[in-house]
């Protein structure tokens, strides 16, 4: 991933102006030849929920655990939403679709199957029509070495089991013809791994009270732990329910985007962990230029709910530091599907509680107005 | 949210299954949703019958965890037609607030009737109204006291109160509030020991602090004024602090909430008035009870009809009893206000029903926007109308953009 490697942050080269949108660390105090702002593309469609980035995220930066066994019995998913313990979070929908024609995938069987050069009787190849591991005529000379080990009983058993075809359906096959329900769907798996979005315009940072809350250098933001007290106030302030309390600390913690590596030139844990380059880190322009081409490509494809959630400046939170390429529609995944920053309304807010302030101290006033001692 | 709600939460029980105060337990499924067809199979292998009722099904969910459990109650209850939306398993998009039952609920109450007691200590000081002026200005002072006792039992430690004061930022409510209601407590208990005080002083009890009877009735004076000017806004920021959330019913409630809080606040200084202070120097009292009750019920009424969708909890759910009974109680209570003039009997007990309203309204008000935090359904489904709604404005003008381009076109071919 050129992005993670090539982005040390704090070297020149990357200068104000530089880039297509400012970034929101402009005007709130720093140097003008602060880094650009560094975010999340994460591209959901290559995701394969793994949750290495769920594991990366709490061993780097010591997020402990929300306490129990935690299983949800609804999906793979058992971080359930983010929160104060749980920065990255695996969304696992399971989704009904119509069924799609059985498509071999070239994967390996079990038992003898195709050995190289060795199967004189192996009629069943992977993708050849019957599937892998379905090589009925493969006997117990598949293996030769098996063959002159042969008087093992474990081996024999299990080849007994592996040849045989009733017993192992082939894996390719049953996939196409049911889904696990046993009904003749088909099902389709989306895996995201969610996140802070470090919005342009954040909720969390406006309304907090103490200023623990900042903006970093990056255009991220961070909740700096010595100096929340735990007011909470952040936490219904999130239009995306992100940042949570723990319990332990009483205080509200947060995805800070790995501002400590960041500082080092290094790459967030949880996007140098990822497998797939499905969490991909970045300056968030190049992201976002990346997105739009992997869009088109996905949408090529015939994906036709394929989306790009949180890049759009011009949204309710000004655009996300941290923004997404979806399959479905947002709420498929948790996600509000048009999320507002609630300080927007703030100064209309405040009209109106002055109004109603100054309603109460005329009507006060005239209650004693009208008296008669 | 309390340990176990937490607890349950973050095992990912849906929402409406973590309400076990509700006093309403799971309903048994009303059978498949119209919409569910497109989803049979995989709900039986989800759901089991155990679980049915509080969890209807997959992520392609179009009914819902609650949705049973409001058509139970009843068509009356059902003001909106159900609504169709997806969501993750049910669960909710933001999080609960994690504000303390009753502290907080408890605040938006005191912070109200002291905030108007200021307002009428002051005035009552100025007309020579001394029962009513000392009612109001220890009302001032005990319940800016319980403000901050709450507050602090909801921050967990009293030093992280100051911390509120590390800074002051117009654009959070709280840092707002915790500068309007740290000086009116102390010009509130200024006012409050001058009460006390006085009295004390002049009984010659105290010789040695003789000297300083003369300073008493203006320093009270002053005090009691600055608190009056403070109070107005500690009674009604309160709205500001909840509305600036992403908390649907709160949010989509700001117009209408700080008058509702300013009347309940009226409602319930005005009522103490009339429980404390002798018929003949109550008449303001009266007055602004009445006044407090009316823009209160007013104002309540609009607010709850506005907001369509996600003014839903203010009427159903245990918080849709609190906040009907709080009507009830502040209209019984404004009616005996009316009538308090020839009885203090009348007075007290119409004194009691506006400050047991005015306390019905904050827990209901605050308990609304709770439910609507736990329910999906209040988040997604105003924001995706408003999504829907921008991108056909969108097409549209392009369409008639197109439209014009060709117009344009032709206009200019012909010419």
């Amino acid at each position: 991933m050129s992005a993670s490697t090539d982005s040390r942050p704090t070297t020149g080269g990357h200068r104000k102006g530089f880039f297509d949108t400012p970034s929101p660390a402009d005007g709130t105090g720093y140097d003008a030849d602060h880094p650009p702002r560094m975010g999340f593309f994460t591209d959901t469609s290559v995701c394969i929920g793994c949750k290495a980035c769920e594991v990366a995220c709490k061993e780097w930066n010591m997020v402990p655990a929300t306490g129990e066994m935690d299983l949800t019995g609804t999906s793979y998913d058992n971080s359930s939403m983010l929160g104060a313990s749980t920065w990255r979070h695996v969304a696992f929908v399971e989704q009904p679709v119509p069924q799609r024609a059985p498509v071999g995938l070239g994967m390996p069987g079990i038992g003898p199957g195709p050995a190289p050069a060795a199967a004189p009787g192996g009629g069943g190849g992977c993708g050849s029509g019957g599937g892998c591991g379905s090589g009925g005529g493969a006997s117990s000379g598949g293996l030769p070495p098996v063959a002159d080990m042969g008087d093992f009983d474990v081996l024999s058993s299990l080849e007994g089991t592996a040849t045989d075809p009733g017993s192992l359906p082939a894996p390719s096959a049953g996939a196409g013809e049911q889904g696990p329900s046993g009904s003749p769907e088909g099902v389709r798996w989306l895996m995201a791994s969610d996140v802070c979005k470090h919005c342009t315009n954040a909720a969390c940072l406006d309304v907090c009270p103490t200023g623990a809350l900042f903006r970093t250098e990056f255009g991220t933001v961070v909740v700096q732990d010595d100096v929340c007290n735990g007011c909470g106030y952040c936490i219904p302030a999130c239009p995306y329910g992100v940042i949570g309390k723990r319990e332990s600390t009483g205080r509200a913690h947060k995805c800070t985007l790995c501002y400590d590596r960041l500082g080092e030139g290094m790459t967030p844990a949880c996007a140098k962990a990822c497998p797939t380059e499905s969490i991909q880190f970045g300056p968030v322009d190049e992201l976002r230029r990346r997105a739009d081409e992997r869009l088109a490509v996905l949408q090529e494809k015939g994906e036709p709910k394929a989306q790009l959630y949180g890049h759009d400046t011009e949204d309710g939170v000004g655009g996300d530091g941290a923004f997404f390429l979806l399959l479905d529609d947002p709420e498929v995944y948790g996600l509000p599907p048009d999320p507002v920053v609630t300080t927007r309304d703030l100064p209309d807010m405040w009209k109106h509680a002055a109004m109603a302030a100054g309603t109460m101290l005329g009507a006060l006033a005239l209650s004693f107005l009208g008296a008669r001692r | 949210m309390s340990a176990p709600e937490r607890r349950e939460a973050e095992r990912g029980m849906p929402a409406s299954a973590g309400e076990p105060r509700d006093g309403e337990a799971p309903a048994p499924d009303a059978g498949p949703s119209p919409a569910s067809g497109e989803r049979r199979g995989w709900d039986q292998l989800t759901t089991t019958p155990s679980e049915q009722g509080t969890l209807t099904g997959g992520p392609q969910d179009r009914g819902r965890p609650g949705a049973s459990r409001r058509r139970r109650r009843g068509a009356e209850e059902l003001m909106v037609p159900e609504a169709e939306f997806q969501s993750y398993y049910g669960r909710q998009v933001i999080h609960t607030p994690t504000w303390k039952v009753p502290d907080v609920p408890l605040y938006l109450y005191l912070g109200g009737l002291a905030g108007s007691s200021s307002v009428i200590g002051a005035l009552a000081d100025a007309t020579g109204r001394p029962v009513l002026r000392r009612t109001a200005r220890l009302a001032g002072s005990i319940g800016s006291i319980g403000s901050v006792v709450a507050l602090i039992h909801d921050l967990g430690m009293p030093s992280r109160f100051l911390n509120m004061l590390r800074v002051f930022k117009v654009t959070s409510p709280l840092s707002v509030g915790s500068w309007i209601l740290s000086p009116y407590s102390a010009f509130a208990g200024v006012a409050a020991a001058a009460e006390v005080g006085g009295p004390l002083l002049a009984s010659g009890r105290l010789p040695r602090l003789a000297p300083l009877l003369p300073l008493v009735g203006p320093v009270g004076r002053a005090s009691g004024v600055a608190a009056a000017v403070l109070g107005p806004p500690l009674a009604t920021y309160t709205a500001v602090l909840i509305a600036d959330t992403a908390v649907p019913t709160w949010h989509e409630s700001y117009p209408e909430l700080p008058f509702v809080f300013a009347g309940s606040g009226m409602a319930a200084a005005g009522g103490l008035g009339m429980i404390a202070a002798p018929v003949h120097e109550a008449g303001p009292a009266r007055r602004a009870a009445v006044a407090g009750a009316a823009l209160e019920l007013g104002l309540s009424h609009r607010m709850e009809h506005r907001t369509g969708l996600v003014g839903e909890p203010y009427k159903i759910g245990r918080q849709g009893r609190w906040l009907k009974a709080a009507k009830a109680l502040t209209a019984v209570g404004a009616v005996g206000a009316f009538f308090a003039g020839r009885s203090r009997a009348v007075g007290v007990a119409s004194g009691v029903a506006l400050n047991a309203g005015s306390l019905l309204t904050r827990f209901g008000v605050f308990e609304a926007g709770m439910a609507s935090a736990r329910d999906p359904k209040y988040t997604v489904v105003p924001q995706r109308e408003r999504l829907e709604a921008r991108r056909r404005a969108e097409a549209e003008a392009e369409a008639a953009a197109a439209a014009e381009g060709q117009d344009a076109g032709r206009v200019g071919s012909a010419a």
